[in-house]
């Protein structure tokens, strides 16, 4: 049988760094979205 | 709105909670000290499910140490799955109510649904490789993910295809919902067709196939890839109501 272990580590690699990537995009995009609308009001 | 003609109790018996928890505003006095707390929690729990389904959860008597892939790929697949169902469902709120935030989450959840969808095809096919020797076969189960998928892409296509967003957001809704009719044929697939794709481990009704010492780290996995769904798209509604706020702030500046 293949060694299964680098697409156990593909499969895990794959998911891990979506989830942080996607989680990480998602909260940057709501601070910049937060300090924008903060300058907005200063107009 | 409905919270005046329908105080406390009557609110939750007549659907009136739906228009209550539809205005923006409301839902980020909810979600803003909620989001926090989401994020922590969905971490923690990919942080356990993952690390246990990696290196603490026993191997399969039968497929050895490639049964792991099974930690991550299903719940992305459950996933990906509700997150169809939901788009579904702001959809058709969009259509009938017109809710504003509607729209707002159908623009939100199909990226991150089309992400989830990504995982679950490619953990799938790393899986497929060494137990069936090849990293992809149409077969229904498979194939029907796959379509998942590129309804999650035209979804998010045709929702930002439009200069007029009302058309985009009509347009859009129309797709989720006819793309809906796909939910039950993944579901359904493994008993519908011969398929290589294995059928259903988990039920809900009981007679589940898995031993209790790899459904802990599954559901602990499970549960963490669904908030960390909530909390990604929570995060991106909210984002997107502040970034409407600013487009008005600026347009009412330079009215002035």
């Amino acid at each position: 049988m293949i060694d299964p272990w680098p697409f156990i580590n593909g499969a895990y690699g794959v998911s891990v760094l979506f989830l942080a990537v996607a989680g990480w995009l998602s909260f940057a995009r709501l601070r910049r979205a937060r300090r924008r609308l903060a300058q907005a009001e200063k107009l | 709105m409905n919270e005046d003609v329908l105080p406390g109790v009557g609110r939750l018996k007549t659907g009136g909670w739906l228009h209550y928890l539809a205005n923006p505003a409301r839902f980020l006095r909810v979600a803003t000290p909620a989001l926090p707390w989401l994020a922590a929690v969905s971490l923690l729990l990919c942080v356990v499910g993952i690390v246990w389904g990696y290196a603490i959860a026993p191997a399969d008597w039968e497929q050895g140490d490639a049964a792991r892939i099974m930690y991550v790929h299903v719940p992305a697949a459950w996933v990906a799955m509700a997150g169809y169902a939901a788009l579904a469902v702001v959809s058709l709120l969009s259509i009938v109510w017109r809710h504003p935030l509607a729209d707002i989450a159908a623009e939100e959840i199909g990226p991150v649904g089309a992400g989830f969808t990504a995982v679950c095809l490619v953990s799938g096919s790393l899986w497929g490789k060494p137990m069936w020797g090849a990293y992809w076969v149409w077969d229904a189960r498979l194939t029907s993910v796959l379509i998942l998928f590129f309804l999650y892409l035209g979804h998010v296509a045709l929702i930002r295809a439009f200069d007029n967003k009302a058309h985009g957001y009509r347009a859009a809704a129309i797709l989720a919902l006819a793309g809906a009719v796909n939910l039950p044929i993944i579901v359904f697939s493994v008993q519908w067709w011969n398929t290589l794709h294995q059928g259903n481990t988990i039920s809900i009704s009981g007679g589940s196939k898995i031993y209790i010492t790899m459904l802990y780290p599954l559901l602990i996995s499970t549960l963490g890839f669904y908030l960390a769904f909530i909390t990604m798209v929570v995060a991106r509604v909210s984002a997107a109501i502040y970034e409407r706020k600013t487009a008005s702030a600026l347009l009412a500046v330079a009215e002035r």
